[in-house]
């Protein structure tokens, strides 16, 4: 065959009528919005028909297209009508027409107006509930410490064990690896000045004063943060925090404080564990790239190891315990949106709490300089 | 002469300027169970949850058992709080804890007695239900039917004098939802608790309800007793019977 057999245009504008030739279905309109849209632009009779008559078939697809062009009408105010539908057409429009007011509310927003209620939003809302579980925590916090009832039996040492126990190789690891990355980075240079064993220097105070502490809280934050959030907005969508508090029973007091206790508990020791594996890594580089035996090293060290640096590392993992479990806890509860939220939320609580743990250790920095 | 043990007062709700609760008021009994009906979305479930505390009431008035909730502070409401049982829609017993567990949190937390003997309150709880069997099953190994009987008897731990059910019927076959109405009538008839539930079960209704209060945008359109709406001329109400048949 030469010639396929082509199908009717969609439809032929004939003065003020516009007939439609074929069923309008999804099928059948796929792609003619454009060419609709450019013929109604043209328009500028008062009136125009819309003919039906030779429209066997028309799905919601079709209706919508109907619509539309109405809208589009009477926004340049055409008047339009319908005419030669068959029962079976019309009762397929009243089905799926949209009432006015619906397509109306579906107003977009531009961008700008977006990104200006998303900050006016933060401003006045996000960061009111965020110190007020700030506060709200810190007091039944200190409340947890005196007084273990209104929280589960044993959720304290299970969640040190948690939070602090189980994070042990992976921080330990880690610090490891970074306090041996340091000194493998630092040694060709100060091996060009012949000034080997400062690299004891570098890495200890490094470690205790600074990335100790950080590498904890960022791991700590990545794991437990997210384990706290996701576990707080998965039980929210559950309503079982409600749930909770129709037994009158204080999700902070009975879910949170536990954990933010077993933080606070168990950050110092990581530090510390950090601190000395991270030691431990610079002391092998020492000894393999710049022949420093671990006993001068450890001579050295005893020098250079200040107690300020440790207390400082110390107080600043604290304030990265609270920092974590109050941000995880927020975003938790500030879930929004069934299941998709729960992962939302929990990405959005460690990205904050990372953020503001660095945030921090830069003010903390300036203070213990 | 019924003694009142819910009575509410031109209680209004919104949710971001949007009016949900338009003056609500009505009254309802002791030892009645008091069924909430309505349309989806008229708001029976928002209703609820002013009446069980999780929402403020910013506008009207509340007495339950004769003392006026919406004006206690929270530790107040706290105590007040454990005359009340409540029984959510998809149960949310607490994902992390067995059944037992789940039965027991508010037990442990409020009451000073022996573990052995909470272990005890426990069990009876869940025969009562007719779950003994599933006692250390966590949340996730229940079926539909059962993990609302573990949610019920979590509801009625503390033995309350009043309990409150959203939609129960959710998701039940008619034969498992005959045995959850059973024990709603065990429950009231051996124990005295008063009971409003929303559901929009008919059969439940018919087996269940003393007292009806029908919601229609936010308004209260009708309440009486189960045969006064069985007879009423409301459209709305009638409707909603005769569809159900
Ligand atoms: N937290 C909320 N924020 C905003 N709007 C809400 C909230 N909760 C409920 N609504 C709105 O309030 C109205 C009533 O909701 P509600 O859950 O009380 O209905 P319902 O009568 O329980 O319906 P159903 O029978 O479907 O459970 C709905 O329009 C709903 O969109
Ligand atoms: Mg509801």
């Amino acid at each position: 065959m030469l010639s396929k057999n082509r199908e009717p245009e969609l439809f032929t504008i004939d003065g003020d009528c516009i007939q439609f030739n074929s069923n309008l279905t999804l099928k059948t309109i796929d792609g003619s919005h454009q060419t609709i849209k450019r013929i109604l632009k043209n328009l500028t009779s008062e009136k125009v028909t819309l003919d039906l008559s030779q429209v066997v078939k028309m799905d919601s697809a079709g209706v919508v297209l109907i619509d539309e062009i109405r809208r589009n009408l009477s926004e340049n105010q055409i008047a339009a009508e319908l005419s030669g539908a068959s029962p079976h057409i019309k009762q397929v429009l009243k089905t799926f027409s949209l009432p006015r007011a619906e397509i109306e509310e579906i107003e977009r927003t531009g961008l700008f107006e977006r990104l200006g209620r998303g900050a006016y939003h933060l401003k006045n809302e996000t960061i009111t509930d965020y110190l007020y579980i700030m506060a709200d925590l810190a007091y039944w916090t200190f409340l947890g410490i005196f007084n273990r009832k209104s929280q589960r039996k044993g959720e304290f040492v299970n969640q040190s064990i948690n939070i602090g126990v189980n994070a042990l190789p992976l921080v330990g690891l880690i610090s490891f690896l970074i306090g041996l990355v340091l000194a493998l980075q630092s040694a060709a240079q100060l091996r060009q000045f012949g000034a080997n064993i400062f690299i004891v220097d570098l890495v200890v105070i490094a470690m205790t004063a600074e990335m100790g502490p950080l590498l904890t809280a960022i791991m700590i934050a990545g794991r437990s943060g997210s384990a706290i959030a996701s576990e707080l907005a998965s039980m929210k969508v559950a309503e079982e925090l409600d749930a909770l508090q129709t037994m009158a029973l204080n999700p902070l007091r009975y879910l949170v404080v536990p954990k933010m206790l077993a933080s606070i508990f168990t950050m110092p020791f990581l530090t510390l564990l950090a601190d000395i594996l991270g030691i431990l890594g610079g002391m092998v580089v020492a000894y393999f790239y710049l022949d420093i035996s671990p006993v001068s090293f450890y001579y050295r060290m005893a020098d250079s190891l200040m107690f300020k640096d440790i207390i400082t590392g110390i107080i600043k993992s604290l304030v990265f315990a609270g920092l974590i479990v109050q941000t995880s806890t927020f975003f938790g509860l500030s879930v929004r949106g069934g299941a998709v939220g729960v992962g939302k939320y929990t990405t959005k609580a460690v990205v904050i709490s990372i953020f503001l743990v660095i945030l921090s250790d830069s003010i903390m920095g300036l203070i213990f300089y | 002469m019924k003694t009142e043990i819910i009575k509410v007062e031109n209680l209004e709700a919104a949710f971001d300027g949007k009016r949900i609760l338009k003056g609500v008021s009505f009254t309802a009994y002791q030892n009645e169970i008091t069924v909430i009906l309505g349309t989806s979305g008229c708001g029976k479930t928002t209703l609820m949850k002013h009446l069980i505390g999780l929402y403020k009431v910013d506008l009207g008035r509340v007495y339950i058992l004769g003392q006026r909730t919406d004006t206690m502070d929270e530790d107040e409401f706290e105590q007040f709080q454990l005359n009340m049982g409540v029984l959510f829609q998809n149960g949310a017993l607490l994902n992390s804890l067995t059944v037992a567990d789940n039965i027991s949190i508010a037990l442990e937390q409020h009451v000073k007695i022996p573990v052995d003997m909470i272990r005890d309150l426990v069990r009876v709880k869940l025969k009562l239900v007719g779950l003994s069997h599933a006692i250390d099953y966590l949340p996730d190994q229940l079926s539909g039917g059962m993990l609302k009987r573990a949610a019920l008897a979590r509801a009625i731990a503390m033995d309350p004098v009043l309990l409150f059910c959203d939609e129960p019927s959710a998701g039940l076959d008619p034969v498992t939802l005959k045995g959850l109405d059973q024990l709603f009538l065990q429950l009231k008839e051996q124990l005295g608790i008063s009971i409003v539930l929303v559901t929009h079960e008919v059969s439940s209704i018919k087996r269940l309800a003393d007292r009806i209060i029908y919601l229609e945008k936010g308004h209260v359109l009708f309440q009486g007793s189960l045969q006064d709406a069985l007879d009423s001329n409301i459209p709305e109400i009638k409707n909603f019977f005769n569809n159900g048949n």
